[in-house]
């Protein structure tokens, strides 16, 4: 069904799960390290595997992680709250049960606000953010979906087991019409930028360290009875959010005006189409027999903490980027281009290395989101620091680099061939400044065109580009043109 | 010479000490006494000779050397319930499910005696995972109640309460989810303390039902058991539980009590425990207990604790509740038993064919009461409610507190029963724990002292001590100074063993 097709007839509703793994330097209730990509099983204790008799303790950095994205995210902080045991059975998680929080999280009541491609600002409700541990990972072999059906066999890896898990639910989000998929990009896009300026989270969906569930279901406009939801897993990028939110609406939009009826289930999304597939069917709701968790003792953060932690709340994104709009004189449209070629945080970082803002935002909204999208990757992405950067820049302005030579040194840098005056030396791209040798080339080039040599010694300075252009020839560019200009002037006055 | 085996813990502790004996002298005779009488009674399901010869060594090495002892039970072997992880010896909670797990890692309640000098001499026969009150429920076998192998020696850490009676080891330590210490000590005539909850580490402690479950000591004497319970209490940071205080001072608490002078305690007896179904000659022993109490100063009030009616019933649904959370771990994919697994089921499968295969009856029955009362639509009027209760039983212990400094009450309404004897009757098997329960569910300590032999059968009875959270010398010393005012120890008029 076309989209316009089923936004004429429905409307879209949203809700958002996301999980994000801490960064915490130890898992959640013990003191393995939490780290991403080691051997498999080698990040593990009686605790995070759940051996018998082993017992839980509380990471407290985890805890003030969790209230703080709670205060970021406007949330109330509980006065009191517990763990809960979610009990079911899957070979990743060790003890069969996950020790999360239930009907007391620790975080309630928020809110977000996004700004849109076009300015448009959208208040997102919290619903609560709470804490629990993540499991370990299956790795099934020899099926073909990768999936556990039709596996051969399976392999568990639990150094994953055990790392602390926020996780941020949204209240339905209703009335965005068309914009539905965007907003679920903006959402994820604008948390994961909060997450990264509180630096809880690495915040890499093609980690793990941040997942999106998306929620949809479609309502008959003028309804107000919500349609039967689906719940498509893990969707791995942002572009993916957009693109799974707004595959469910045609797909659950065609379903329906076909007079068939919303499965309640979980769905997985295809990155390769984009589109998303049925999985496990929720029609019979899992019950998971939560209760307080016995092992753990109640969490009361005291007021006075809860405040001391809003005082270490880092300037917000949005404020932020406030500020830099204003400090770095832009307009609105401007800035703008700026936000969507991701290339704030990265003109910032350039400009805190020393460049002025207006060399590092040319440099980063052309030269280089030209080479991101040469190579298909995110401008964040590229293999070149902010400070990499900054050093080219200063580099041009101290003129031992022309701008030409200095797009060479970036690429250099992008190829892996060291720090930007490493490739200077490498390539031997450096400025000829040498007035000797200069001098020899403009002697030499005055001779060849004695006719344009006599006219400029005549006063028709106007006639020198030619004896420049054949220095700048010379010197295979590396010359500085208004230099050799200078020169050229000064032989034909002596 | 001495018969070391039946020497209290403090006196072969002074011996070893003042190398009038070596610590491998004690292990080596505990050892040899296991190897004489274990066949009669089953208390151990793993011996640990090598280890224990090797702790007693490096007891005896340190003394050699001028050494300040480690503890004040250095060199003193001990058996320890086979539900307290042990690094490098088998620990199997009396289940199929664990035979041959070798646990990686020591309990700190192992870590601790082990760190005091305490020979483990082995790991003892418990009921499966600690659900039950007579060690029929162990899938090993049965333990046997050295007063009369035919009948049980409580449970579920009747193998504990059996080393001790049966001289095979003059310290044990037991736990106790709803009097699993107590029950056993008061039916084969031996100390069994349940401390306050959180007094004692349960940092591999396998749970059972992890708001009830306390570690605690089994001795055969009062001041064995205060000594005992110094050396493995304390705030332990790998239990969230764990109360951060120091541990009640419960040694000199039993000196004191020594002395036989109660005057100026009061103690409350507990109106709700008697009539219906405890056995008379049960209540007699209760009675004249407390006339003994009275005699020695103590100031004797009834109390009444209305709430205590319903400490069994909610019992019943908070401790399986927690047990299915807790055993659900136990499924063929990480250690322990695996069935079926030949290449063509599912691991959904084997975990099923497992649990069915590796838990006992007992253990299923109770999986399933809590899974039910967890469920959906059930959990308020079942686990909901009998949290209410609990509150209701704590409110009625603190009353009482506010009038007395400890209360009263035979630990258990009958002697030992005979083996098999309730094994069809899940309900009269439950009863065993009817005095003992309230406690675990307020958190408050408790323990149970031998009272004397019952007038009709002949067989030990126990006197219950009650006392408030983390006033645990409270009861020591009421437990010490009724130990003192009795003709000798009660478990000394134990008969010796026939091995066949």
């Amino acid at each position: 069904m076309a989209y316009d097709e089923v936004l004429s007839r429905f409307d879209p509703v949203l809700g958002l799960e996301v999980h994000v793994e801490l960064n915490t330097n130890t898992k959640m209730f013990c003191g393995c390290r939490n780290e991403f990509g080691g051997e498999p099983n080698t990040q593990v204790c009686p605790t995070c595997l759940g051996l018998p008799g082993s017992l839980p303790v509380l990471n407290a950095v985890a805890v003030e992680s969790a209230m703080r994205i709670g205060l970021a995210l406007n949330c109330e902080i509980a006065e009191w709250c517990r763990f809960a045991r979610k009990n079911y059975f899957y070979p990743d998680m060790p003890k069969n049960f996950q020790t999360s929080q239930y009907d007391e999280p620790i975080a309630f009541d928020g809110y977000l606000d996004l700004e849109l491609d076009d300015g448009e600002i959208v208040r997102v409700g919290i619903e609560r953010a709470h804490m629990e541990e993540d499991t370990g990972k299956s790795l099934h072999v020899g099926g073909a979906t990768g999936r556990i059906h039709g596996a051969e066999h399976s392999l568990l890896d639990y150094n994953r087991a055990g790392v602390p898990l926020i996780e941020i639910v949204t209240k339905t989000i209703e009335g965005t019409g068309a914009r539905a998929p965007e907003v679920a990009r903006a959402y994820v896009t604008a948390l994961r930028d909060l997450l990264r300026a509180l630096g809880v989270s690495d915040v890499r969906m093609d980690q793990g360290s941040l997942r999106c569930d998306a929620n949809v279901s479609l309502k008959p406009l003028g309804r107000k009875e919500f349609g039967t939801r689906t719940e498509t897993k893990n969707v791995n990028s942002l572009r993916s959010v957009e693109r799974a939110v707004r595959y469910e609406m045609t797909r659950q939009g065609a379903v329906l005006a076909g007079g068939g009826e919303i499965v309640q289930e979980t769905r997985h999304f295809q990155e390769a189409d984009g589109s998303t597939s049925a999985g496990r069917r929720k029609e019979t709701s899992e019950d998971y027999r939560y209760f307080p968790e016995p092992d753990l003792v109640p969490i009361a953060p005291s007021r006075e903490w809860v405040e001391k932690l809003r005082g270490t709340l880092p300037e917000m994104p949005w404020e932020r980027r406030k500020r830099i709009q204003a400090d770095w004189s832009l307009s609105d449209a401007e800035f703008r281009d700026l936000v969507n070629a991701g290339a704030v945080e990265l003109v910032a970082s350039t400009v805190d290395a020393g460049a002025s803002s207006a060399e590092a935002r040319s440099w980063w909204v052309s030269y280089l989101t030209q080479q991101a999208n040469n190579r298909e990757v995110e401008l964040a992405e590229l293999p070149i620091t902010p400070a990499q950067v900054a050093r080219v820049i200063s580099l041009v302005a101290e003129g031992k680099l022309t701008n030409k030579l200095a797009r060479s040194v970036v690429d250099g840098v992008l190829a892996g061939e060291g720090e930007p005056d490493e490739v200077v030396d490498k390539r031997g791209l450096a400025v000829v400044s040498d007035d000797g040798a200069l001098t020899a080339a403009v002697d030499e080039a005055l001779a060849a065109n004695p006719d344009i040599a006599e006219k400029i010694r005549g006063g028709k300075v106007a006639a020198a580009g030619k004896i420049v252009g054949d220095v700048m020839k010379a010197t295979k560019g590396q010359a500085d043109a208004k230099r050799v200009r200078e020169l050229v002037i000064e032989r034909c006055t002596v | 010479m001495t018969d070391l085996t039946r020497l209290t813990a403090a006196e072969l502790a002074e011996k070893i000490r003042t190398k009038e004996t070596s610590a491998v002298e004690v292990t080596q005779s505990h050892l040899d006494r296991i190897n004489q009488v274990d066949s009669a009674v089953h208390a151990f399901l793993h011996i640990d000779t090598e280890g224990a010869l090797g702790a007693a060594r490096a007891v005896d090495d340190g003394i050699a050397s001028g050494q300040p002892p480690a503890s004040p039970l250095a060199g003193v072997p001990l058996a320890l319930k086979d539900v307290l992880t042990t690094k490098g010896v088998p620990t199997t909670c009396g289940s199929k499910m664990l035979e041959g797990w070798v646990p990686p890692y020591d309990a700190t309640v192992t870590a601790r005696l082990r760190a005091a000098g305490v020979v483990i001499l082995g790991k003892t026969n418990m009921d499966e995972f600690a659900m039950g009150s007579s060690t029929e429920n162990s899938a090993y076998g049965p333990s046997r109640n050295p007063w009369d192998t035919d009948r049980i020696p409580g449970g579920s850490g009747g193998g504990s309460s059996t080393a001790l009676a049966a001289f095979e080891a003059p310290l044990a330590i037991g736990t106790d989810t709803g009097g699993s210490i107590r029950q056993p000590g008061a039916v084969t005539g031996t100390v069994g303390v349940k401390p306050t909850y959180g007094g004692v580490s349960r940092y591999g402690l396998v749970a059972f039902s992890s708001s009830l479950d306390q570690a605690g000591p089994c001795a055969r004497t009062v001041l064995d058991a205060a000594l005992l319970h110094e050396v493995i209490g304390g705030h332990d940071p790998l239990d969230s539980t764990s109360i951060d205080a120091p541990v009640p001072p419960v040694v000199a608490a039993a000196r004191e009590g020594a002395s036989g002078d109660l005057t100026g305690v009061k103690i409350g007896v507990v109106t709700e425990f008697s009539g219906d179904g405890y056995q008379p000659g049960v209540l007699r022993s209760f009675e004249a207990a407390v006339e003994t109490l009275r005699g020695m100063g103590a100031a004797i009030v009834e109390v009444s604790c209305p709430n205590f009616t319903y400490a069994l019933p909610a019992y019943y649904l908070i401790n399986p509740s927690e047990c299915s959370s807790n055993l659900a771990r136990f499924d063929a994919m990480r250690y322990g038993l695996r069935v079926d697994d030949d290449g063509t089921r599912s691991a959904e499968e084997v975990m099923a064919a497992t649990r069915e295969a590796g838990f006992g009856a007992e253990v299923k029955r109770r999986i399933m009461l809590g899974t039910y009362a967890l469920s959906a639509g059930y959990y308020d009027a079942f686990y909901g409610q009998a949290q209410k209760v609990r509150t209701l039983i704590t409110r009625d212990f603190d009353a009482a507190f506010g009038k007395v400094d400890v209360l009263v009450s035979p630990t258990t309404p009958t002697t030992a029963f005979k083996i098999g004897e309730r094994v069809d009757d899940p309900m009269a098997m439950y009863l065993a724990d009817l005095c003992t329960i309230p406690a675990n569910l307020s958190g408050t300590p408790a323990l149970s002292v031998p009272s004397g032999l019952s007038d009709e059968d002949g067989l030990p009875v126990g006197l219950q001590v009650m006392a408030p959270a983390l006033q645990d010398q409270r009861m020591y010393r009421v437990a010490a100074a009724f130990e003192a005012s009795q003709d000798g120890l009660v478990i000394d008029r134990v008969g010796e063993l026939e091995v066949a």
